[in-house]
């Protein structure tokens, strides 16, 4: 057997807080890494997998402290190392992508410099040397127009590039080992497709082992070798990626491999009684848009004459990528950003553009969630103070009556009644969020506008929460507009589906038959862009280029 | 017993509610207290009058009959410190309370209201802060007389600007979070954005600002009673103490340092208590 490239033992890493408890972080990790082997690190937030992966650069987060164990890269033990041998090693032995580019990039020096700037600190090779292999990288990463790209900013590439670009940082000084921290998870689907691959290849090409942290693994499935399944700090399961995805052993494993794959929403067949009912949402001809007025339109135009119908008891899905208007959208028929063409019907009802041309009875008939409950809850009011103004705001309620309520609403979300004394501060991610749509909840809605409510949580806590809004739907015959970037989400609670591309409706389909019924060029690309949880799914995905072209090269 | 010590360990303590804080806070409050008190009670402490010459000494050392000394008259420097603190802290804390509390009102409206009227408001204000503030005072004290409401109102309409330029920074900020967009969706009023979603996420800074405001004022009330514009004679604020017995500072008379001594205290002890308030007021998004 050949001797591993990265050898890990019983690796403690530990924390004091600022209120002087005793974290521990890592508790004793120990795997292997052979040379020219990828391996993946994956769990939720919070399960350590990017604090072991950036201690195979002797490097800690502040406040934390390696506080056992062995890190053995090559020759060189980490662990024994001083700060300064650590340094020489970083860049040349070991090297980082990150998971932002944007923010890794200095937005006021040109990408050649920064990514040549490895050589230059650890003098390598001469300038021109290093300018022509940082150009062979760039080719070998499938970057457009590779020789001139260098004499660009930051700013003039996509985000999809300055991805590949920052690899190119990492690759330079031919490194025995690159970590990818989540290098993709802040891409588009449809231009991850493209980074991966490049990644592969060229990871493939150089024999570099590789350590690739994320929580997403459909995405680990196409570049990994073997799969580390981490959580609270301890290996969960080891293996090989086929036997974590075929046959895992591990509870935690199989729990994640079946949020991964939802159970699709059973689309309710129309109700021959409701069948006269005046939908609960109807848009037609909306426009929306920022920025100064110019003759009653505004300079930046989002939403293009966007029409559709929700039945009441439905849930509709409006899928697209990161500036394609969903949000938009949402916040038009909310009223946040007053639409300047167009109607909003809810039940029948015709709302006024504004927030304050609305009566406070339409106001409360539509409620919006939004992504981040983080930013959506006042940190410095407890959860009952939060839930009970919409109480006291919309239905009067004071006193006991409205603790009991606040109560009963906690209960619904599933959450305990004592949590209502708590601050936002003290919960965790999956508990904000529920707190965040019970106080949608509140207001005795009848359509919830949902903004990306899973897209920060966990794969485990976002499928709970879909379970959630499916019961809730059921008891109290509310309707869902649901917005997300994410496919299987919007399959597993959605009846109809809106594909969404720049501030336009390309595409309505039933969420079900959604592969097999896309006929617009761009939902295919979107669709067939999801990444499977299947090993060979990169490889085998043949995309039309010219599609690629027109709709993905942003 | 029992029943008394669960009732003991449910009573809602500092401790127990997050408010309590650490040392250096806690001397700076006791500090603070201490002058607060001396300015009610001051002058009845004195055992001179602070307007009568009772030694016929000038810059008198420290002895038994005159604890601190005697000023440049003779008159007793302790009676005069105790008289001052009530100009010093009663004019500062008024000012300071006035110029934070119209800032942070008016940076929080301009804030959530936005367009033409944050617009106007903040080009006045920040055309007001292009003035300076001791000529100001100077132009002002010399058209209205020297009142202690003027002085105050002078003093307050000067850091005024300051406090609504922080304040809205702050606001703007808070403003474009999504638990704000919430509170307007759902059809709240701008005087409920203010003071329930807006107000406790900015409270921090803003003492701290204050805190920082308040030394700023007993420094500018000790420059104008030092060019002879604040406190008027035979009263005397701290400022015009140390002005008054200026010349004393080449003997060593104690009656120059002392005063000093009061200004450096109450001014370091309000700073030491606003760094080291409650985590639970200072940051409350932690």
């Amino acid at each position: 057997m050949t001797k591993p490239r990265v050898t890990v033992k019983d690796l403690q890493i530990g924390a004091t807080t600022d209120s002087g408890r005793d974290v521990e972080i890592i508790k004793g990790v120990s795997f292997d890494i052979a040379p020219g082997e990828i391996i993946a690190l994956i769990g939720e937030s919070g399960s350590g997998k990017t604090t072991i992966a950036l201690s195979l650069m002797g490097h800690t987060r502040t406040g934390c402290q390696i506080r056992g164990g062995q890190i053995t890269l090559g020759d060189h033990e980490i662990t024994g190392l001083t700060e300064r041998q650590r340094a020489a090693l970083r860049g040349t032995k070991v090297a980082y992508v990150p998971q932002s580019a944007a923010a890794a990039f200095n937005p006021s020096k040109r990408i050649m410099d920064q990514v040549i700037e490895i050589t230059a600190i650890h003098t390598l090779m001469s300038r021109d040397a290093a300018e022509k292999k940082a150009v062979e990288l760039f080719r070998a990463l499938a970057l457009p127009d590779p020789d001139d790209i260098g004499a660009r900013y930051p700013h003039q590439v996509s985000g999809g590039q300055l991805q590949r670009l920052s690899a190119a940082m990492a690759l330079i000084g031919d490194p025995e080992l690159v970590i990818f921290d989540e290098p993709t998870t802040a891409l588009d689907v449809t231009t991850q497709i493209e980074v991966l691959r490049a990644f592969k290849s060229v990871m493939q090409q150089s024999g570099i082992s590789g350590v690739y942290v994320s929580h997403d693994l459909a995405v680990v499935a196409q570049v990994a070798d073997r799969i580390l399944v981490l959580k609270g700090g301890e290996v969960q399961e080891e293996g090989t990626t086929e036997q974590i995805l075929e046959a895992p052993t591990h509870p935690y494993t199989r729990e994640l491999l079946a949020a991964f794959d939802p159970v699709k929403h059973e689309a309710k067949p129309a109700d021959p009684s409701r069948h006269d009912q005046t939908p609960i949402l109807e848009v037609s001809h909306l426009h929306a848009g920022y920025g100064d007025i110019v003759k009653g339109e505004p300079t930046v135009k989002i939403l293009k004459d966007i029409n559709f119908k929700l039945p009441r008891g439905r849930n509709l899905g409006v899928i697209g990528e990161s500036g394609s208007g969903k949000s938009t959208l949402a916040r038009a028929i909310a009223g946040i950003l007053p639409p300047y063409q167009g109607d909003v019907l809810v039940d029948g009802h015709e709302m006024r553009p504004g927030l304050k041309a609305r009566s406070k009875e339409e106001l409360r008939r539509a409620q919006i969630v939004f992504q981040l409950a983080d930013t959506a809850l006042n940190p410095s009011h407890s959860i009952g103070a939060i839930l009970g103004r919409p109480l006291g705001f919309y239905h009067g309620l004071k006193g006991r009556a409205r603790e009991k309520r606040v109560i009963e609403l906690l209960d619904m979300v599933h959450l305990p009644a004592n949590i209502r004394h708590r601050l936002p501060g003290e919960l965790s991610g999956g508990q904000k969020q529920r707190v965040n749509f019970a106080r949608a909840l509140a207001a005795e809605p009848e359509l919830i506008l949902c903004d990306e409510i899973t897209s920060a949580l966990d794969t485990v806590v976002a499928a709970a929460i879909i379970d959630l809004l499916k019961e809730l739907q059921s008891e109290l015959d509310l309707s869902y507009m649901f917005i997300s970037h994410d496919l299987s989400t919007v399959e597993a609670i959605c009846d109809e589906v809106l594909v969404m591309y720049k501030g336009e409706v390309v595409e309505a389909l039933p969420a079900a038959e959604m592969s097999a019924r896309a006929e617009h060029p761009y939902s295919r690309l979107l669709i067939s862009s999801i990444p499977q949880l299947d090993t060979g799914w990169l490889a085998s995905l043949e995309r039309d280029p010219k599609l690629v072209e027109q709709f993905a090269m942003r | 017993m029992t029943t008394r010590t669960s009732f003991l360990s449910a009573l809602p303590t500092p401790r127990k509610l997050g408010y309590s804080f650490n040392m250096t806070g806690r001397i700076g409050l006791l500090v603070i207290l201490f002058w607060a008190v001396v300015a009610v009670i001051g002058p009845m402490l004195a055992p001179y009058n602070p307007g009568e010459i009772v030694d016929w000494d000038y810059f008198g050392p420290m002895t038994g009959d005159f604890w601190l000394g005697t000023d440049y008259l003779g008159r007793d420097i302790l009676s005069r410190i105790l008289m001052g603190a009530r100009y010093t802290v009663g004019i500062a804390l008024a000012a300071v309370t006035i110029a934070c509390a119209g800032g942070v009102i008016l940076g929080m409206i301009a804030a959530v209201t936005g367009g033409w009227f944050d617009m106007i408001l903040s080009r006045l204000l920040d055309a007001f802060n292009g003035i300076p503030s001791l000529l100001f005072g100077l132009v002002t004290v010399a058209a209205v007389g020297s009142s202690i409401p003027v002085l105050v109102l002078t003093l307050a309409a000067i850091y005024l600007p300051g406090a609504y330029r922080f304040a809205r920074a702050l606001s703007v900020n808070v403003n474009t979070m999504d638990f704000v967009t919430v509170a307007r969706a759902r059809g709240e009023n701008t005087p409920y954005l203010i003071v329930r979603e807006i107000f406790p996420n900015i409270l921090g800074p803003v003492l701290a600002d204050l805190g920082v405001r308040f030394v700023f004022i007993v420094l500018v009330l000790s420059g104008l009673s030092f060019l002879g514009l604040g406190v008027q004679p035979p009263n005397a604020d701290w400022g015009a103490l140390v002005r008054e017995n200026i010349e004393g500072l080449s003997f060593g008379a104690p009656a120059v340092l002392f005063p000093s001594v009061a200004i450096a205290t109450l001014t370091i002890s309000v700073n030491m208590f606003i760094d080291n308030l409650p985590i639970k007021i200072r940051d409350r998004s932690e």
